[in-house]
């Protein structure tokens, strides 16, 4: 875990956020080295969709400073923070539905190029490499809940990240897309890009990521590596009575 | 239908335009012909903000108050000929846009459409009120007998006709270059969901910002042609709610974030509203309202989309 300052990517320095009375995210702090790829677990609630929100500007962090390659990112917008090559997916996912599946993606790619031609050619790449592009010309509206997290992938990977954030690839995806999806996001890992994974499941994170941050009720409660995270007693006593433990 | 058809027919629909007048000689047929150009202007300017970009102004009426004040007062006061007043009203208008954007364009769906009724309202009153430029009297465009092309001012409606036509092609021209453009695809990112586009590296506020810059210059465009067409603009005739209204019910029946909707939803609208005028006598007004209100009505229920999506219904069953 300490690892010397340059091989770090993200280097999030305690950040908290507050709604109201509930403290979603408290004090939270965590380093991610360029190449790595991060799992983030933790029981319904336990903050992490928020601190993706803070990562990405899409919320204020009360306190706390998030640094992306030493530079501090803590104020910036979302346009902004995107256009710093982070890229990320929501829980809840928000495809241009009135948009056929490769203009969704061209729109990502726009961010690397004002030309039609070009971003077309970018677009259909990034539609390739989830495995969507047989559905290039469909709407995304007519799109399944699986080629739709796809398609959000393939959108975020058009802009061409080092960071991905991904907040739950599989959730509400039917089983049999799962292995496909993980294996997709490992290969994504392989050609270099640096990614935090948000999965409740599990099996699927224990598997994929050779690090994982356990969050619970807003707090940092484990970090290493996933079989002693996976023990970890303050993990499991989250867990307790939680379904998707395996 | 195939690209070279497209084409073909286009230049057919551009040569029987252009050759309308000639056969038309009666004032009222082009009279007509000119109010769809304008209208059909100004929804296609609308449609840039609204239908493409996805925020639904109800105070487009400022704009186009903007652009026929601005040329009005700039000939009474500096006798500066209407074209460039016309450049001077769309340049005020889209430092204007920009100022009303600022704060306006922070309200999301509904507020941002009360907001811009607000905007309307207040500039309306404002120009009621101030006495230099006529206040609620309004102001007369002087007569100017040279007919020199400079003066914008003919006896012959055929000169107007090509002028509002020539507008209503710079309209469409800039509407396609931005729907072939990566501006474009922004546009509609942000309409459909501001979150995802400025996670895709959108500067969201900026674009919108673009959109209402460029709907506000052509509208203002529109409201310089209004003022040397009618030769007398006051804030009831250029600033008034009901023709943001109808800005918007014209782009809406023909179908909004279309090229073409604006268009065919004022062929239809203008002459229907003559007609309503025609029938029902000198009260025609409110009851133009009343069925524009109708129709949008049905429209909403039956067939969101506009016309436009009926026609593309239709392709999409016979092709
Ligand atoms: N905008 C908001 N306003 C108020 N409370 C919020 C808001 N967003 C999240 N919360 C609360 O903050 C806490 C953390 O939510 P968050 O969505 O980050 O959890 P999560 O770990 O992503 O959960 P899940 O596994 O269900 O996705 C929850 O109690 C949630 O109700
Ligand atoms: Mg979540």
């Amino acid at each position: 875990m300490d690892r010397p300052g340059e091989g770090v990517l993200l280097d999030v320095r305690g950040v908290t956020k507050r709604f109201g009375g509930l403290v979603a995210n408290n004090d939270i702090s965590f380093r991610v080295g360029a190449g790595e790829m991060v799992g983030i677990i933790g029981p319904n609630g336990a903050g992490k969709s928020t601190l993706f929100d803070l990562l990405t500007g899409f919320q204020p962090a009360d306190a706390g400073e998030v640094l992306l390659d030493g530079r501090p990112i803590t104020r910036f917008r979302p346009d902004e923070i995107s256009r710093l090559g982070v890229a990320r997916t929501f829980q809840k996912l928000r495809p241009f539905t009135q948009m056929t599946v490769i203009e969704n993606v061209m729109v990502g790619a726009f961010q690397k190029t004002t030309d039609l031609a070009r971003a077309r050619r970018d677009a259909t790449n990034a539609l390739e490499r989830v495995g969507l592009a047989d559905k290039a010309e469909s709407h995304a509206r007519v799109l399944s809940t699986g080629q739709r997290k796809r398609l959000e992938l393939a959108r975020a990977l058009a802009t061409k990240p080092r960071l991905l954030l991904l907040d739950e690839v599989t959730g509400g995806v039917d089983l049999r897309s799962i292995p496909g999806l993980v294996a997709l996001v490992r290969e994504l890992n392989a050609a270099g890009t640096t990614l935090v994974v948000i999965e409740h499941n599990m099996g699927v994170i224990m598997d994929v990521s050779r690090r994982i941050v356990a969050l619970h009720l807003g707090e940092v409660i484990a970090d290493g590596p996933p079989a002693a995270v996976g023990r970890d007693p303050r993990v499991v006593e989250a867990y307790l009575g939680q379904a998707y433990v395996r | 239908m195939p690209r070279p058809l497209t084409f073909t027919a286009g230049l057919v629909a551009l040569a029987l335009l252009l050759t309308f007048p000639l056969v038309f000689t009666l004032p009222y047929p082009r009279d007509v012909m000119i109010r769809i150009f304008l209208y059909a202007t100004l929804a296609t300017a609308w449609n840039v903000l609204a239908g493409y970009c996805g925020q639904i102004s109800l105070g487009h009426a400022v704009f186009f108050g903007t652009g026929a004040y601005t040329s009005t007062v700039l000939v009474k006061s500096l006798g500066l000929t209407p074209w460039a007043g016309m450049l001077a009203g769309a340049a005020l208008a889209v430092a204007l846009s920009q100022v009303i954007g600022y704060p306006v364009f922070r309200l999301r769906g509904h507020y941002f459409a009360i907001a811009t009724i607000a905007v309307g309202e207040i500039v309306q009153t404002f120009m009621i009120n101030w006495d230099w430029v006529g206040g609620a009297r309004g102001l007369f465009i002087p007569i100017d007998r040279t007919g020199s092309l400079l003066a914008f001012q003919f006896r012959d409606k055929q000169v107007y006709y090509y002028i509002a036509l020539g507008l209503l092609l710079l309209a469409l021209w800039v509407t396609r270059r931005i729907e072939r453009s990566r501006t474009g695809y922004y546009f509609r990112a942000i309409r459909e969901d501001q979150d995802a586009a400025a996670s895709l590296g959108i500067p969201v506020a900026r674009y919108k910002q673009r959109a209402m810059a460029v709907s506000a210059a052509l509208t203002a465009l529109g409201g310089t042609f209004y003022a040397q067409y009618i030769l007398f603009i006051d804030p009831e005739s250029v600033l008034p709610l009901s023709l943001s209204i109808l800005i918007c019910l014209i782009a809406v029946l023909g179908g909004v974030g279309t090229l073409w909707g604006p268009l065919i939803g004022a062929a239809i609208l203008v002459p229907l509203g003559e007609a309503t005028r025609i029938y029902l006598g000198g009260t025609g007004k409110a009851i133009d309202l009343l069925i524009y209100g109708f129709l949008i009505m049905v429209i909403s229920v039956v067939q969101p989309g506009g016309i436009m999506a009926l026609a593309q219904r239709g392709r999409r069953r016979t092709g």
